[in-house]
């Protein structure tokens, strides 16, 4: 059993934040590593990437999008409450190098995937541009945490309403304009992911991209999460989740994580009904 | 003498009842019921006691064959199921899954006539009973030893070395990647060809003599290897099993509704998916299904799509039927149920729709040319032999490999060239000191009895190291 400690609604009701107890994982996790958690007995398995964690104190912290019955049974978890289990640190962790200037972009809840990676790179030695974005203000999550980060931190919403109006990758250009970038860390939805590696594969700028496909038991068991780069099959959870972005099949993995949407949507509809 | 005797009682088997295939195709409750007492005494009394008996010398853990059925016979059911422990820890699970017909069932005397004693049938009615009848009372263990050993994996290899060393005193801590003990056992064979009741109930067992079961734990990425040496213990078994699922290799395999056997089985077993909405995890329903392969994976696999409201399921397999590597038990249990079987078909490309979907693949029939290094027919194309299958769910059960999640993090494992971990094969020792490995990570998927047997062997050599330092 794994409690939560912290509960925090980033963004009303759909973006939420717990710290929970998981001392093994805490004091192995490194940068771009995830978990696997599982609230209830007839609960499905939910890989997340941790936004922080804390060795001393023996916890991970995770942040996510309400999006189905899943991610719904998870919200209504308050503080004391328990997962009944949380797996990890699966997938590779970021490889840190200090390359010059990097630029890390997040989307969404991308970016509290990012946070750990931006921070890793930033004490390597890096100089670190971070550039956030998300569809307006009340779902914009860690400006505070990526400012700290990162040495100069740019922020974008959809919708005009904080910050630079439009998409992340306007700011990114602007910078590939103006700036010598050796590395671009892109974190967020896949049409995010995707039109960005376009972008940097214009400039010439490797670009690493993190993957969250679906997923059973992020061990390397079932090839459930498989996705494909460079024209191989890779599978994300031992393979990855990082990988080269230039090289990766987007439209591939869009429809693939589209598999059991319908499901889904039953699912997450019959759940509204009975909870509401 | 022998022959004479079965000449005189020419008693036919005993069948064992069973659900009726239209019923149970559509259901995941265990399709044979099991033998009544009557049932059983009366099959066991079909033995004749062999001086020299075959189905022991097919046994590969050497379990008394002829003396717990004649326990069967005389209606003494405690004695019987002591003295199946005596050589194997888990009969329940070994009476239902187990190869029979190439084990001890193949070299009975009687199945010369084509009705050899039913030897599983009478390994699960003792446990079955035991389970339903006895006191549950534990075994007697050995005084405290102090050591602490560590099992790797919850498989049948795993708990069998768990549940050995136990008894014989020592602290053993069973770690386990998935949220349930239990290995294939639980994520991979149906329930209603194993119930999962049955499973947990050993482990249960096994927690009750003192086993502490983690679960959750990856070796590899949660703890090292070498961290649990030291973290003080002072043995550690490997028994991962072969976590690596086959794929076919051609194109379009990662369309949607293309999925591999270990994730259909494990969205449906581990996860419960059959019962989703009520459990949360999905699973493809497809209704004209095709499995790939012919092996006990592939007829599971195929036989869960049939009780998940598939209206057509298909077998497609490159080699002819005699090859067809699943039990015989099982191969009968889905013809039962409605599978076809598309033989000599070798698929060469999956076919999708404009929203990436699986709606068929490309095929080549196949004849049987000379025979390979396995000594089997190999299979060759006919030209001019391409057709399409139409399907909406293409399950891959080709096979397992080695996952080198563990393998490739801990230092000192010598490997052979596919990736499993050389040990020593009467003892189980690998290379690394202290560390000994057995099941499926050893010979590649096998065999449940395979994996326990090398389990036993492997408990024996930590004890012996435990004890005397060797
Ligand atoms: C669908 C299916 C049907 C089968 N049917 C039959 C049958 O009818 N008869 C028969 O005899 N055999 C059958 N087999 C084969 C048989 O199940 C295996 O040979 C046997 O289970 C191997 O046992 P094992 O203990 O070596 O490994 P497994 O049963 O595979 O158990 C290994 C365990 O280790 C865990 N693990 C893996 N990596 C790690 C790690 N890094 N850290 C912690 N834990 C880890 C896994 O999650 C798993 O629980 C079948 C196999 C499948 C897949
Ligand atoms: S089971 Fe068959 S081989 Fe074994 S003792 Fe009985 S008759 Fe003989
Ligand atoms: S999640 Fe199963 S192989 Fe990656």
């Amino acid at each position: 059993m794994f409690k939560i400690v912290k509960r925090e609604e980033m963004a009303e009701g759909t973006v939420i934040l717990n710290e929970i107890e998981a001392p093994l994982i805490a004091e192995k996790a490194k940068p771009g590593q995830f978990v696997i958690l599982k609230a209830t007995e007839t609960g499905e398995r939910i890989p997340l990437t941790m936004a922080m964690t804390d060795p001393v104190k023996g916890t991970i912290t995770i942040i996510y999008m309400v999006v189905g019955k899943g991610t719904a049974v998870f919200r209504d978890l308050v503080v004391g409450d328990t997962y009944q289990d949380v797996i990890g640190p699966l997938g590779k962790p970021t490889h840190l190098e200090k390359v010059g200037k990097v630029v890390c972009v997040g989307g969404g809840t991308g970016i509290a995937v990012l946070h750990p990676i931006t921070r890793a790179l930033k004490e390597v030695g890096n100089h670190v541009i971070a550039i956030i974005g998300a569809r307006s203000k009340d779902l914009l999550i860690l400006e505070d945490h990526m400012q700290a980060a990162s040495h100069e931190l740019h922020v974008c919403t959809d919708d005009g309403s904080y910050g630079r109006k439009g998409f992340v990758t306007e700011a990114l250009r602007d910078v590939l304009e103006n700036e010598k970038i050796q590395l671009v860390v892109a974190i967020g939805p896949v049409p995010m992911m995707k039109f960005l590696s376009q972008l940097t594969k214009e400039y010439n700028v490797k670009t690493i991209v993190s993957l969250n496909p679906i997923m059973v038991d992020g061990t390397g068991m079932c090839g459930g999460c498989r996705v494909t780069v460079g024209g191989l099959t890779k599978f994300a959870c031992v393979d990855g989740p990082e990988f080269d972005g230039h090289q990766v099949d987007y439209d591939e993995l869009m429809l693939r994580l589209q598999a059991y949407c319908e499901d889904e949507k039953k699912c997450y509809e019959d759940y509204c009904v009975l909870s509401a | 003498m022998a022959e004479k005797t079965a000449k005189k009682k020419s008693v036919p088997r005993t069948l064992m009842p069973e659900q009726e295939p239209e019923v149970r195709m559509r259901n995941f409750d265990e399709v044979p019921l099991g033998y009544t007492p009557e049932l059983a005494q009366q099959e066991a009394a079909r033995c004749i006691q062999c001086k020299k008996p075959g189905c022991m010398a097919g046994c590969p853990v050497d379990v008394d064959i002829p003396g717990f059925i004649k326990l069967i016979k005389e209606g003494d059911f405690k004695a019987a199921i002591r003295n199946l422990w005596a050589k194997n820890s888990l009969p329940a699970v070994c009476g239902r899954v187990c190869p029979q017909e190439i084990q001890c069932e193949g070299l009975c005397v009687l199945a010369k006539k084509g009705e050899p004693i039913a030897i599983g049938n009478l390994e699960r009615f003792a446990a079955d009973y035991e389970r339903d009848h006895g006191t549950g009372e534990l075994p007697p263990k050995l005084t405290p030893t102090g050591k602490k050993v560590a099992v790797i994996g919850s498989g049948p290899s795993g708990l069998t070395v768990a549940g050995d060393l136990i008894v014989k005193g020592h602290e053993v801590t069973v770690f386990e990647a998935f949220h349930k003990p239990g290995g294939v056992l639980v994520y991979g064979i149906p329930e209603f060809r194993l119930p999962k009741e049955i499973v947990f109930q050993e482990v249960g067992f096994l927690e009750r003599l003192g086993v502490k079961v983690d679960c959750n734990v990856v070796v590899g990425r949660t703890v090292s290897v070498d961290e649990l040496f030291e973290q003080g213990f002072e043995a550690v078994y490997i028994g991962v099993g072969a976590g690596l699922p086959r794929f076919l290799n051609i194109p379009g395999e990662n369309l949607v509704g293309i999925l591999s056997a270990n994730e259909y089985l494990t969205r449906a077993n581990l996860m419960k998916a059959y019962r989703f909405p009520d459990y949360d995890t999905p699973i493809p329903k497809g209704k004209n299904v095709v499995v790939l392969g012919a092996g006990n994976v592939a007829m599971d696999s195929a036989r869960t799509a049939m009780r998940l409201g598939a209206e057509k399921v298909r077998i497609v397999y490159r080699r002819s039927r005699a090859e067809m590597p699943a039990r015989e038990a099982e191969i009968h249990h889905a013809e039962e149920e409605e599978i076809e079987f598309f033989l000599l078909t070798n698929p060469t490309k999956f076919i999708g729709n404009e929203r990436g979907r699986v709606i068929g693949m490309e095929c080549l029939q196949m004849e049987l040319g000379e025979p390979d290094e396995s000594g089997r027919r190999r299979p060759v194309a006919v030209d001019g032999s391409e057709f399409n299958l139409d399907c909406d769910l293409a399950i891959i059960a080709v096979g397992a490999g080695a996952n080198p999640l563990l393998t490739q993090s801990t230092e000192g494992l010598h490997l052979n060239q596919w990736g499993y971990v050389l040990a020593d094969p009467a003892t189980g020792k690998t290379y690394k000191k202290g560390v000994w490995a057995g099941g499926d990570i050893v010979t590649g998927q096998a065999t449940v009895i395979l994996a326990m047997g090398a389990g036993r062997k492997a408990a024996d050599s930590i004890h012996d190291y435990l004890t005397y330092g060797w």
